[in-house]
């Protein structure tokens, strides 16, 4: 069985999710929506890694429930420079690869629910499904979200 | 003719009458001091323009000055009534401090000027915009108090004409989470109560609702009804002991941000009791058994603890709304304006489905607005919509909508929403907005991070028209200032917040150069020589009435269908709701009747949003949801908290998420922190009006901010 290594990879990379978007919500601390969703969708993400931690155990996982956590130096660093550069139009594009970037890796994580969920049904292991039903439908408003976002922004950014 | 002093007694004296009854007259009237009624020289028919409940009125005309006021006895809405802004309201017109000429900015400073010299300035800039990056370098932000025709004209030469995709009224501070909220339930904008529900309610539940304050008149329905034999029970939701308060069977006083858990706390005892009509539920709604499953963590006793209301109140209260046979329920800005607010209006919603209480008279929801004609700018695409409840991501609804303006559909942006204010602000700031065009609104006083907004408004870069009646602070940072005629001024409709259409007809002329803003626009569009796809004119109207006309067209089949209206049908008479067309000549009390929702998807205005992330759902989502087009008992995820001081509170023994201060409703960050007043969201006659809103207000949450570091010229 290959579970744990799924859990091992998904637990790595709901953190690395996590951490994308804290950086990316301090990079555009100017932007309301994405600075305040991007804080708020990053919590998701590091609940999720407690949760794959939790369930871990049963598949032989030793995975750290807490959440990789901030430097609050560079998180203030990041949101002074984007005060800074706030009346450049250059950042923009800066937005647009962070949101890329936050839509492709929620993406694999989603693929990784994806599978977790599929196996966890066909080995009846039923607290793993029940992990997957709390976490996955999270993982898809994230990339929801992100893709949204893009639609909004690209626009006024690329034709501008 | 009341002699009353009406400050001191707002709400007049009482004219008892029963349920089912028609609610008697009682004609209201204020006449500059020694005046006689007879002395008038005319009387001129309009509806008040300083709240959103419509009240019609006579405006007295003596010397061609306005002399006074007289309620219409004819009147559905207020039947003869007029409230305290109505009856005093009127002589901020002849204001000292109006704007009389056109100003441009020469050396630094505003000086007067002719409108020529003023609108060859806006159109010029315009022209070498659009040459320089195109439309979106221009944006629009209007308010809630133009008249329809106005509107409609705005968003054609704005979304048609220039084709840009940022085009926002500052309705979007006020009372946006109504129009949020009924897209969530019913896919489309259109309130689906009409004041009439009072005269025959057994239930009425105000929510965050302080009526007595806000809408005056209405209060007076609801306070002669509780007069009179079998009066109704009232249901207040309000943290303070309000006079709604004071009035209510049961009051519950949550904690201000704990609105969702309440009103998951009701439904949990409503649904747990089966107080609900299971027949309807099945054959006209979708979502019930998640919001079921959603409230069943919420028993009164959790309940109790996150809102700080007593179990027995909150079972009381809930029998009481479940056991109505005719409820009506009405929502405004303590749950608007505070904590998850689409979540709690869209709850609101869900008690009204799941009771099958929509749809006749006594059963319906009042999801109010605040500004008087802020339904005609979120019908008239003036804000975050298109025209007529057209939907911007329905390829069909804008090939649609190109073909009632005559244009090419890729002409008409629409590959995501209207750009929302605090959107407009940001490209502002970042330089990529290098016009905006202010009209009737005041966001240099009126939007939240003041000190961050007028540095924006202040930058050189940005070319700032501003188009008001007076010389308001925003007005003081323009390159140009338009002088626009006011309410009494000019000619023109608006609509209510149940659906009823008035007639505002001109009673004098505006003060010297001031223009209607009706002319303003069309002015604009002639100078730049706008066209349609065929080489025509592109606004092919002229005056008030030939736009009203090209408005009805726009509306045709539409749930606000106005084809069965015209001026002359507006005049001498009552208001009429719509939708007004062949089948309802004479204008429609009750939507959502027998079950039937606007929520097919070919047809709806919205699929709705993600409550907590604000995305918008896709069309196979939404197809997949709703296909028969019922009404949706959509649920937030979870309940989420303000934060309170330390020892205030106690998180842990509640299942709900982390304590957190946000607002999850869609647009959140145009929702976040605005100011709960609605002087505040930039009223154009700057009159001492009392606040405007309901109740629960919540201090807004710290946001980024930015110094003042770009010197204000």
């Amino acid at each position: 069985m290959k579970l744990g290594l799924v859990l091992h990879e998904l637990h790595r990379s709901e953190n690395d999710l996590a951490h994308e978007l804290f950086q990316a919500s301090e990079r555009h601390r100017v932007d309301h929506e994405i600075y305040h969703l991007g804080r708020d969708l990053a919590k998701w993400s590091q609940q999720h890694v407690r949760e794959i931690a939790g369930i871990g155990k049963s598949y032989g996982q030793d995975l750290d429930p807490e959440p990789e956590g901030e430097f609050p130096l560079a998180k203030r660093v990041r949101e002074k420079g984007s005060e800074l550069l706030g009346r450049h139009s250059a950042p923009g594009l800066l937005l647009l690869r962070d949101l890329r970037g936050i839509y492709m890796k929620a993406s694999g994580v989603s693929a990784d629910w994806e599978m977790l969920a599929q196996a966890a049904q066909g080995v009846k292991h039923t607290d793993l499904l029940e992990v997957t039903e709390r976490c996955h439908p999270e993982t898809l408003r994230q990339v929801r979200w992100a893709n949204a976002m893009l639609k909004v922004e690209s626009t006024q950014i690329l034709i501008s | 003719m009341t002699r009353k002093d009406r400050i001191a007694e707002p709400w007049g004296t009482r004219t008892p009458y029963a349920a089912g009854e028609e609610w008697p007259v009682r004609v209201d009237t204020h006449l500059e001091e020694g005046l006689e009624a007879g002395e008038v020289d005319r009387w001129v028919q309009t509806a008040s323009i300083l709240h959103s409940n419509g009240d019609a009125l006579d405006i007295a005309v003596k010397d061609d000055r306005i002399v006074g006021v007289r309620g219409r006895a004819v009147d559905r809405v207020n039947h003869g009534r007029l409230g305290p802004k109505d009856l005093y309201g009127w002589q901020a017109n002849s204001s000292p401090d109006r704007l009389t000429k056109p100003l441009i900015r020469k050396n630094g400073k505003l000086v007067e000027t002719d409108w020529d010299t003023a609108m060859d300035r806006v159109v010029g800039r315009t022209k070498d915009l659009l040459e320089e990056q195109g439309a979106s370098a221009i944006g629009f932000y209007t308010t809630g108090q133009l008249f329809a025709e106005e509107y409609y004209t705005l968003g054609l030469v704005a979304h048609g004409g220039l084709g840009t995709n940022h085009v926002d009224g500052n309705t979007r501070l006020c009372t946006a989470t109504a129009a949020a909220a009924l897209k969530e339930s019913f896919a489309s904008d259109g309130q689906p109560g009409s004041y009439t529900d009072i005269d025959h309610a057994d239930v009425i539940a105000l929510y965050g609702h302080n009526m007595a304050e806000t809408q005056t008149v209405l209060w007076m329905r609801v306070l002669d009804r509780l007069a009179g034999p079998n009066p109704p029970k009232i249901i207040c939701v309000d943290p303070r002991l309000t006079p709604v308060a004071r009035a209510a069977t049961v009051h519950l006083a949550p904690r201000p941000g704990t609105n969702v858990a309440l009103m998951n706390g009701l439904l949990h005892e409503i649904i747990g009791n089966g107080w609900v009509d299971r027949e309807y539920i099945e054959a006209h709604a979708v979502g019930f058994s998640e919001l079921e499953k959603r409230v069943k963590d919420y028993p009164p006793t959790v309940v109790s603890e996150i809102c700080d209301v007593p179990e027995e109140l909150i079972r009381e209260a809930a029998s009481v709304i479940g056991h109505a046979e005719r409820l009506l329920s009405t929502v405004l800005q303590g749950f608007y304006q505070s904590n998850q607010a689409t979540a709690a209006a869209v709850q609101v919603n869900n008690v009204n489905i799941i009771r099958g209480m929509l749809g006749r008279p006594g059963c319906g929801i009042l999801q109010m607005n605040g500004q008087p004609t802020a339904q005609n700018t979120r019908e008239c695409g003036a804000d975050g919509d298109f025209p007529a409840f057209r939907h911007w991501s329905n390829d069909a609804h804008v090939k649609d909508l190109a073909k009632v303006w005559n244009v090419d559909p890729m002409a008409i942006p629409h590959q995501s929403p209207p750009t929302h204010v605090m959107q407009m602000m940001r490209y502002v700031e970042d330089g990529s907005i290098r016009m905006l065009w202010v009209s009737g609104t005041n966001p240099a006083v009126s939007l939240p991070e003041l000190q961050r907004v007028r540095s924006i408004l202040s930058q050189d870069r940005l070319f700032l028209v501003v188009q008001d009646i007076f010389l308001s602070e925003t007005a003081q940072l323009a390159d140009v200032v338009l002088p626009a005629a006011t309410w009494g001024e000019k000619t023109g409709t608006f609509t209510n917040v149940d659906r009823t259409v008035h007639l505002s007809e001109k009673a004098v002329d505006p003060p010297e150069d001031a223009k209607p803003d009706l002319d303003i626009f069309l002015d604009y569009a002639r100078r730049l020589d706008l066209r349609d796809k065929d080489g025509e004119p592109l606004v092919k109207w002229h005056d008030p009435e030939s736009a009203f006309e090209a408005w009805k067209e726009c509306t045709r089949g539409r749930p606000c269908d106005y084809t069965g209206m015209t001026y002359d049908k507006l005049r001498g008479g009552s208001g009429i709701q719509w939708p007004c067309n062949e089948e309802n000549p004479d204008g429609t009390a009750h939507i959502c009747k027998d079950g039937k929702f606007w929520s097919d998807p070919e047809y709806c205005e919205s699929y709705g949003r993600d409550l907590v992330t604000g995305a918008p759902l896709e069309p196979a989502e939404y197809k997949a949801m709703n296909p028969d087009g019922k009404a949706i008992s959509r649920q937030p995820t979870t309940c989420r908290r303000m934060s309170y001081p330390a020892g205030t509170f106690r998180c842990s023994s509640s299942p709900a998420g982390p304590s957190t201060i946000s607002t999850p409703g869609p647009r959140r960050a145009g929702r976040r922190s605005f100011r709960p007043q609605h002087r505040r969201c930039g009223w154009r006659c700057r009159r001492p009006t009392p606040p405007c809103t309901g109740s629960a207000r919540v201090t807004s949450p710290g946001s980024p901010r930015r110094g003042d570091r770009w010197k204000r010229r």
